[in-house]
Order: structure tokens, then C-alpha cells, then sequence
């Protein structure tokens, strides 16, 4: 893993609280404003970024990420803009982690070498490739974990006890948890449910545990930050986004503001998770 | 491009992850990596198991009305004037194509399995009617993902697969065509693992499905390879089916890979012209890359996003191909080439007229493809093509183009 995402949970662990990881979709909805949105995530609190890569056919993404990924599109946005995104905010921030999110295809095209090879160079930390399962880690994640960018992979409530060693083997920064069976945007389940297979995974790995799909508000990054050392929020965002955008789809003078104010409250929700866990 | 070595059979792939040299594989979600393994197991305890293949054999006789007949086209081979031309009768099944065939298959696993839901994709409707049929036949609740351009374009199967109490859930993403309704089925199926059963509709998609829908459609080429020997003692020299997702014709291209005389052509959706974006030929116009869970030829743009193909035939009207395919393709066995929109249509009106068979657009692609080659051939030498479909879920569409009103 790179120093700057270990650097990130030690730094986090010591003042007691759990991560807090944002996801936004790169190029929504234009290059230069989701750059500003990218810069606006990490001030307003968020300790790592997941830059999302559009892809046309985001197989396991909810209706708000699918659209964030067309508007990006129509925008222009691909992979090599993604990655240009990555490097720009690097040049002002040496210590946020980023973590690219997205599918294989992409990358694939790409090519897997120079694409580890100017991923590295961006500043990117690690990737998570959803449809890339264990079953594949020769396509990318071997070939990544030895250019030292982490390869973060799903588990999910369908991992049971057996194969859960088989997906925590290369697994690299962090593991992230997703909280149920479904698709980006869905309800959040029972948040007890949630802790229990925190701990199941914990039991196997010394890996941090971030968990995600369904957290949108506040009081679930509190409560699920109660037992998990990180939460991700999505979906949320990418809809204060679309919500702020004009008919047309173009960015307004709320775009920005609007995805801070969000991400500060998330922020807040992270920082009173363990005194939840305390009480 | 270097060529791989040729195998000692074309008949022994995929290997254990699923791989037909480059191509196939597991792609998906870890959500559904468990149950692609469970799926796996079962379907491999299954094929050996003969009461699975007892049952799947009464179903098929009794039930889809196998076998389907091989058929001499005389008049049609008198007026090409060439080699003399088979058919595959597999429009006679019931429910109209062979799309049945894998369905049966699918479902008596589903219940091995114990699921109590289906869900399917479909293009033309032809596979959204036969999961429809084989779930009201088992007793199971069916939703089918259709794009909501083919839910216009195919509205009699619509409308039989409602009769038949399955619900059509219109895909409006993306263009509306088949890619869409795939990825919708998979985001119903990553949110209802537990209870849900894929029925996928081609020989695509993760392992093992390529290989599983491959053995349940491959009894059209082995009852054919044994009535051509019937009918006339020897085998085919050509061997011609339409390729959609390619179920069918690997179905009955599969049992012939190894007849060294028997060539092998699959006929692809050449749709307005491969000059443009508007046709769906993904072997001849496209590139490798990863859709749907397996690595394959797609139409896809210099950023790996997956581009919308256009063809008459809703059928074809996917970007994609199963993995075999794209080996096959690559190593060389069987030739894949396009058909217009236009010539499947003059090669749709021909059939219907001198034979009296009402063809699907589908396989009316491959049946274009016969039409140019059989009066280039030898009178003694013989064409298999398979008919995979017939066309009354096409006919509006066609009169509406030929103008003939309604
Ligand atoms: C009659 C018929 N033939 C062919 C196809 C194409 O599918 P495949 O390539 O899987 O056979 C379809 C698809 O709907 C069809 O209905």
C-alpha cells in the first residue's frame, strides 16, 4: 500500500474515529468543476477520495451513479481525464489518499501496464475494479499490488467465512464492506447487521474496514463509524450534485457550495462516531 | 496479429476458469462470485446425472417437440441453382425458436437449486417468451428485462409474455436494446442472489454460462449431424447460422468443429453498413474487451465504453459475443461475416415465398449469406443453415417497411 494511505489510517486511528471516504463521479459534470468538487471533498473533511471512472454500462451501480457516469461522458470525460483529474489535485494536496473506482473495461483498452504506470505517476493510491474478483487478480491486481498501488476489494454479505480468505488474500489499504446485497443507492439495512459482519471480517484481517452502499446521512456515517474504522458515502453526493445542476445538466454556482456543506456534515458525523460507541 | 496454435480439438474448451484462450471468463461483482461457483458445481453435478438428462430429454420431446426436422429446400436450391440447401427446423419448437432449448435446461437447474424467482433478459422477446413459458410451466414468478425500444419494435412478444404471467419491466438506459436489459437483469440479480435465478438467453456472460447454454443448444447440431447422415449419407460442407450473443449457432456449429470437411460460417448483423456506428458486427468491426462477465469482441470506442449497435433484427442487436466465438474467430475455425439489414430482408421475403416459411429477421441474416454462396457452389455439394426462428413477431415490422400497411 502507499505510505500516503497508511500514513492516512494511523494518522486518523490516533484521533479516534473512523475515515471518512467520499466518492464522486470524475467528469460530472465537467472536467474543471468536478475538479473544484474534488478540492471542495477533501476541505470540507473527507480523508480519502474515490474517483469514480465512467463507464457506459455500470452493471452495479444505482439509477444517481449511472447518470453521473452519462453526464460525465457527454462532458467528455475518459479514463486519461480521470487520471489528469487525479494529478491536478495532487499538485496541491501530497496527502490525500485517491482511490480510483470503476470497472475493467476501461483500464483493459487502456492497457493494464501503462495504466499502472500513469496512475502511479497521478498520485493515485489504489483502485477499486468491481468486476474484477479474486477469481481474476491476474488481470490487474497482481500487476498493481507490485507497482505498490493497492487493489481494495468488495466484500459483501454473500462472502461467507469460507471465501473470505480467498478475498481478503491480495487485498491491499483497506477492505471495503458492502452493506448489502444490491446496488449503489439502495436503502441502508439494520446498521447491528452491519456491525456484526464488521466484525467477521476483522477476524480475518488487520486491514482497516470502510463500509459502503446506503450511507447517506450523518447520523449512518455516526452509526456505522461506531464499529467500522471507515465509511463511504456515494451515492448521496452524486445526488447534491445532479440536484444542483440546470436542466441542461451544466454545473450552477450551488454545485460546489452545496456538495461542501454535505460533506462537512458527514465529516461532523464521523468525528461523533466513537463518542456514539463511547456512550 | 500472430495467430494461437490450433488445439488438437475445437471441442474441449473452456478450461476451469472458463477460458477459451483469451477469451471468457468471471467478470462480475463479488456479490455474485459465490453463486456463479454454486451455479458451476450444480451444473457439473447435473450433466452427469442421468436423471437430469432423462428429464431433460422427456421435455424435449414432449414438451419443445424434439427432434426438430431437417428439411430439404427444394425449390429454394432449383431457383439458386447451386448446392442443395437444409434447413434446421428449429422455428418449429415450441414457442418459435431455439431459444427454448436452453430454457429447459435452465430451469430444471434453477429448482436443483432451489430458486424460487427467474429473471431474464431479452432482445427480440424470442428468449423473454421461452423464460416466460418454461417459468409458468415450473410453477415459477418470471420478470424479464426488455429495452424499451425493443419493447415497440417486438410488441406480440410482449404481449405473450404477459399472457403467460411474466412481468416486462421496460429498460429505458442507454438506447433501450439488449446491453441495457442485460445490465438491468444483473443489477436484479446482484440485488436478489438469495432467491433469483439468471436465466441468461445466449451463449454469454460469466462462466459457466457460455459453456451451459453451449451443451443445451448443441443438441441442434448433433440430431442435425444424424439426419444428414440419414438423408444423405455424408455431412455438410458448409454449416451457416445467424450470431446474436451466438446460442445458436454454436449449437450447431459445436458438434461439427472437428469435421475437418464441414466449413463453418456465422453470420453477424451487418445492419446499414460497417462504415459507421449502425450495425452489430462485433467480430468483423470490433476489438477484445470485458462486458457482461467475460472477455470478448465488443463495439466499443478508443475509451473502452461500449457502443449501441443498430440492426433490423432485435436479436441481433447486441455489442457483443460469446466467448467461443471470439476463439473460434481468432484461431480460425469458422468464418464470421456481415449481412445488411437489407439483404436479410430480400433473403426474409424469398424464404417466405418459395418455401412458405415465414422466417425471423434473425436467422433471415444467415439465410442471406446461403443465398450468396449456394450458386457458387457445386449441385452435389449441400449447406446446413440452421433456421432458428420463425417470424411472426416480425411481421409488422417488416410490412411496415415494405409499406403494405396493415
Ligand atoms: C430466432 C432467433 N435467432 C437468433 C437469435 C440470436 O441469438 P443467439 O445468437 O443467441 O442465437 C435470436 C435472439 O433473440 C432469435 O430470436
Amino acid at each position: 500500500m502507499t505510505a500516503r494511505m497508511e500514513q492516512r489510517f494511523a494518522d486518523v486511528a490516533a484521533e479516534g474515529r473512523p475515515v471518512l471516504v467520499t466518492y464522486f463521479m470524475g467528469g460530472d459534470p465537467d472536467f474543471d468543476t468536478s475538479l473544484a468538487i474534488m478540492k471542495a471533498l477533501q476541505q470540507a473533511g473527507a480523508d480519502i477520495i474515490e474517483l469514480g471512472v465512467p463507464f457506459s454500462d455500470p452493471m452495479a451501480d444505482g439509477p444517481a451513479i449511472q447518470l453521473a457516469g452519462q453526464r460525465a461522458l457527454k462532458a467528455g470525460q475518459t479514463l486519461a481525464k480521470t487520471l489528469e483529474l487525479a494529478r491536478r489535485f495532487r499538485a496541491d494536496d501530497q496527502r490525500t489518499p485517491i482511490v480510483l473506482m470503476g470497472y475493467y473495461n476501461p483500464i483493459y483498452i487502456y492497457g493494464v501496464e501503462r495504466f499502472l504506470t500513469d496512475a502511479l505517476e497521478a498520485g493515485v493510491d489504489g483502485m477499486i475494479v468491481v468486476d474484477l474478483p479474486p477469481e481474476m487478480d491476474d488481470e490487474l491486481c497482481i500487476p498493481a499490488l507490485a507497482k505498490g498501488i493497492s487493489f481494495i476489494r468488495l466484500a459483501t454479505p454473500t462472502t461467507d467465512d469460507r471465501r473470505l480468505p480467498k478475498v481478503l488474500e491480495n487485498t491491499s489499504g483497506f477492505v471495503y464492506y458492502v452493506s448489502m446485497t444490491g446496488i449503489t443507492g439502495s436503502a441502508l439495512p439494520d446498521t447491528s447487521l452491519i456491525a456484526g459482519a464488521v466484525a467477521r471480517i476483522k477476524a480475518h484481517t488487520s486491514l482497516p474496514v470502510c463500509v459502503g452502499f446506503g450511507v447517506k446521512t450523518a447520523d449512518h456515517a455516526r452509526a456505522i463509524g461506531a464499529t467500522a474504522d471507515g465509511v463511504v458515502v456515494g451515492t448521496a453526493i452524486v445526488n447534491q450534485i445532479a440536484s444542483s445542476l440546470t436542466e441542461e445538466g451544466r454545473a450552477t454556482e450551488a454545485t460546489v457550495p452545496g456538495v461542501e456543506a454535505l460533506v462537512r456534515g458527514l465529516a461532523a458525523g464521523v468525528r461523533a462516531a466513537r463518542l456514539a460507541a463511547a456512550e | 496479429m500472430n495467430q494461437p496454435p490450433k488445439p488438437n480439438s475445437f471441442r474441449s474448451g473452456p478450461d476451469e476458469e472458463g477460458r477459451f484462450g483469451i477469451f471468457g471468463g468471471r467478470f462480475v461483482a463479488e456479490t455474485l462470485m459465490p453463486l456463479i461457483l454454486d451455479l458451476q458445481d450444480e451444473w457439473a453435478r447435473a450433466k452427469n446425472d442421468p436423471a437430469f438428462k432423462a428429464e431433460l430429454e422427456n421435455l424435449g420431446r414432449h414438451y419443445i417437440g424434439r427432434p426438430s426436422p431437417l428439411y430439404f429446400a427444394e425449390r429454394l436450391t432449383a431457383e439458386l441453382g447451386g448446392a442443395k440447401i437444409y434447413f434446421k427446423r428449429e422455428e418449429l419448437n415450441h414457442t418459435g425458436s431455439h431459444k427454448i432449448n436452453n430454457c429447459i435446461g435452465q430451469i430444471l437447474l434453477a429448482k436443483r437449486m432451489g430458486k424460487t424467482r427467474i429473471i431474464a433478459e431479452t432482445g427480440a422477446g424470442q428468449h423473454g417468451v421461452a423464460s416466460a413459458t418454461v417459468a409458468a410451466r415450473f410453477g415459477l414468478p418470471c420478470v424479464v428485462y426488455m429495452g424499451a425500444t425493443d419493447v415497440e419494435r417486438q410488441a406480440p412478444n410482449v404481449f405473450r409474455m404477459k399472457l403467460l404471467g411474466a412481468e416486462v419491466k421496460p429498460v429505458t438506459a442507454g438506447h433501450g436494446t439488449l446491453k441495457d436489459a442485460m445490465n438491468e437483469a444483473l443489477r436484479d440479480w446482484v440485488t436478489n442472489v438469495d432467491s433469483t435465478y439468471y436465466l441468461i438467453g445466449t451463449a454469454a456472460g460469466p462462466h459457466p454460462y457460455p459453456e451451459m447454454v453451449r451443451d443445451f443448444q448443441a443438441v441442434i447440431g448433433e440430431e442435425a449431424k444424424q439426419q444428414m447422415l440419414e438423408a444423405e449419407g455424408r455431412l455438410p460442407d458448409l454449416v451457416v447460422a445467424a450470431v446474436g450473443g451466438g446460442s445458436n449457432a454454436i449449437g450447431i456449429f459445436h458438434p461439427f468443429l472437428d469435421d475437418e470437411g464441414v466449413r463453418i460460417v456465422g453470420v453477424e448483423a451487418g445492419g446499414k453498413g460497417l462504415d459507421g456506428d449502425e450495425h452489430c458486427a462485433s467480430l468483423t468491426a470490433g476489438s477484445p474487451g470485458v462486458l457482461h462477465g467475460n472477455r470478448t469482441y465488443l463495439l466499443q470506442d478508443g475509451d473502452g465504453q461500449i457502443k449501441e449497435g443498430h440492426s433490423i433484427s432485435a436479436g441481433l442487436d447486441y455489442p457483443g459475443i460469446g466467448p467461443e466465438h471470439a476463439w473460434l474467430n481468432d484461431i480460425g475455425r469458422v468464418e464470421y461475416v456481415p449481412i445488411m439489414d437489407h439483404e436479410a430482408l430480400e433473403a426474409f421475403q424469398i424464404l417466405t415465398r418459395l418455401e412458405g416459411i415465414i422466417p425471423a429477421l434473425e436467422p433471415s441474416h444467415a439465410l442471406a449469406e446461403v443465398i450468396k454462396r449456394a450458386p457458387k457452389m457445386g449441385k452435389d455439394e449441400i449447406i446446413l443453415m440452421n433456421l432458428s426462428g420463425r417470424g411472426d413477431k416480425d411481421i409488422f415490422t417488416v410490412g411496415k417497411i415494405l409499406g403494405m400497411g396493415q
